[in-house]
């Protein structure tokens, strides 16, 4: 599915990253917890979240995460948009809950990304 | 690699700043990607370095990150002027913090730093000296991992 799509699906507003609409995204990660999206470091290139502060972004670089969708209405921070569009990462806002959001996007085909091993 | 010439460069990081915190391991990873070091490789690097520079800002006054590579493996070095570690093994449990709530409002804390420090390099070694200093030491092998 692309991000267009899913941008439609969770109602969001677009706040960085409007060129890449078109990437392709079939699994996601989502979490608070920014350790735990570096330990998911397969091949999702989602990240729901509800934390928005500038280490998420950070975070999403690191991780090979290239779209983000803050989810329950929240709002990032200046710093944090500005930090998007130098790295390159999109983001979304959505006002559905962590919870709607997943289970919207598992119903239409994303899957999740599993704890992997070292490899 | 372009020559056998080991490369080093040493990272300031300054602790409690959580607005720069993680670029010293970005610039890392963009180095690595120039060297042109095999993706998988880069991406565990980063993600320790970045757990390992976050440790730093969160828990020391001031530390430096040091990265050395080789045309064997990656060296990172990770020493900071801190509280130190009181115990070590439960430092290492996953789950097991002493992060503040202003660290955990951030997203980290969660106590899976260490670990996952571990898990994503090949050689890891932890020192501490309680009130002082903590080194961590991480090699990442450029000819097959270890497992």
């Amino acid at each position: 599915m692309i991000l267009k799509e899913i941008k439609e699906l969770l109602g969001c507003e677009i706040l960085c990253g409007s060129d890449k609409l078109q990437i392709d995204v079939k699994s996601a990660k989502a979490s608070d917890l920014m350790s735990d999206v570096l330990r998911f470091s397969g091949p999702g290139k989602l990240l729901l979240t509800g934390l928005t502060n500038i280490q998420v972004i950070r975070t999403c670089d690191i991780a090979g995460i290239c779209a983000v969708i803050f989810v329950r209405g929240k709002q990032p921070t200046a710093e944090t948009v500005e930090l998007s569009k130098n790295c390159d990462i999109a983001i979304l806002k959505t006002d559905l809950s962590m919870f709607e959001s997943c289970g919207i996007l598992y119903n239409n085909g994303i899957r999740g990304v599993t704890i992997e091993s070292k490899k | 690699m372009r020559d056998k010439t080991a490369f080093k460069q040493v990272f300031k990081i300054k602790g409690g700043d959580f607005i720069n915190a993680g670029e010293s391991s970005i610039k890392i990873r963009n180095i690595l990607k120039e060297i042109g070091i095999e993706a998988n490789i880069i991406r565990r690097v980063a993600i320790a370095a970045y757990e390992a520079e976050m440790n730093v800002v969160m828990y020391a006054e001031r530390g430096l990150m040091n990265v050395i590579i080789n045309a064997k493996n990656i060296i990172l070095r990770v020493e900071d002027k801190g509280p130190g570690i009181e115990d070590i093994e439960l430092a290492m449990k996953p789950g097991y913090s002493t992060a503040t709530e202003e660290v955990r409002e951030m997203g980290f804390g969660a106590g899976m730093g260490l670990p996952n420090i571990k898990k994503n390099s090949d050689h890891f070694d932890i020192r501490s000296v309680v009130g002082k200093s903590t080194r961590l030491e991480m090699v990442f092998n450029l000819n097959g991992t270890k497992d």
